[in-house]
């Protein structure tokens, strides 16, 4: 889950609590004396839960590198979300900037996740050059949408020979249940979650779908059909008229 | 000297370090924290032999809320 939106700490935790996730994620942003001792991390850990710091902020592959090198000092974890942002109005990634990113931290020993687009091809790079994960976005972040296109994010799993996490745009629990219907390994969400009315009663809903969808794929659906299919048989019928 | 730091320019006495930066802004211990000197990284290990020198800028991080 990402901490992003919290109105407080306190609703952070109980939401952290009530998701059953088990990773975390922070971004890094400047020491502000003034605000007196907000962290997460003191939360995140306190729950002993997973911390993945998160490239929140940068545009190019340089910054978002810097700050990956910046994060494992701080918290000692050569875990990292990638991300670096190519639009103010969608928050979509850069492709190339965040490729030339992972290529360059992949090799100085990061585990790289990388927040993609759910663009099949760049999927297939990410993972060419050596990111554990890939992490593409089901629409924009904090849009609530959902999955704008199911179709991508199948043939991402389809192709995927590492875990796909789908990343960004989840509103409500069935967003969450379908990501994991469609073959996705988990999700990451924090709107979804931090920005609705109750979020620990969000979050428990998030955790009960994530279930749901992941059990509902591993039973073997059905296909769907244009036509109907009887599940009454014909044999034995009376003829009452 | 002049120093940014945290993007707000200060006049520094000569022979500052890293590691006096950060306690001036941060509590001990400095845990989840981090410093970036005109960009690049400085080790935790490395703040207290890093003198600062005029003209460069500090950045000194932590974790917040978001990602």
């Amino acid at each position: 889950m990402g901490t992003g939106g919290f109105r407080s700490l306190e609703q952070l935790e109980a939401a952290l609590v009530a998701s059953g996730a088990e990773i975390a994620t922070v971004a890094l942003r400047r020491v502000d004396p003034d605000a007196r001792n907000q962290s997460p991390l003191s939360v995140i850990e306190r729950l002993g839960l997973f911390l993945l710091p998160n490239t929140a902020g940068c545009y190019t592959a340089r910054d978002a590198v810097r700050t990956a090198r910046l994060a494992k000092d701080a918290f000692g974890t050569e875990w990292v979300k990638l991300e670096v942002i190519g639009d103010d109005r969608t928050l979509h990634p850069d492709p190339v900037e965040l490729a030339a990113a992972a290529e360059e931290l992949v090799a100085e020993g990061f585990t790289v996740l990388p927040y993609a687009s759910d663009d099949p091809v760049l999927a297939r790079r990410l993972e060419a050059v050596g990111c554990a994960a890939v992490m593409p976005l089901g629409s924009p972040i904090g849009s609530g949408r959902g999955i704008d296109n199911p179709y991508n994010l199948a043939l991402i799993v389809e192709q995927a020979g590492v875990p796909v996490i789908l990343d960004a745009g989840i509103g409500t629990a069935s967003d969450a249940a379908l990501a994991m219907e469609l073959g996705c390994d988990g999700v990451l969400l924090a709107s979804s979650v931090s920005r609705a009315e109750d979020p620990a009663a969000m979050a428990a809903a998030m955790r009960k779908a994530v279930d749901a969808g992941h059990g509902a794929r591993r039973a073997g659906r059905i296909p769907r059909r244009l036509h109907a299919q009887t599940s009454t048989p014909d044999a034995g019928l009376p003829r009452l008229g | 000297m002049k120093v940014s730091v945290n993007g707000v320019e200060q006049q520094l006495p000569a022979g500052t370090t890293v590691a006096d930066v950060v306690r001036s802004l941060v509590e001990m211990p400095e845990r989840g924290v981090a410093v970036a000197l005109d960009g690049e990284v400085v080790p935790r290990s490395e703040w207290q032999a890093t003198s600062l020198g005029d003209g460069q800028a500090v950045e000194v991080l932590r974790a917040v809320q978001g990602g």
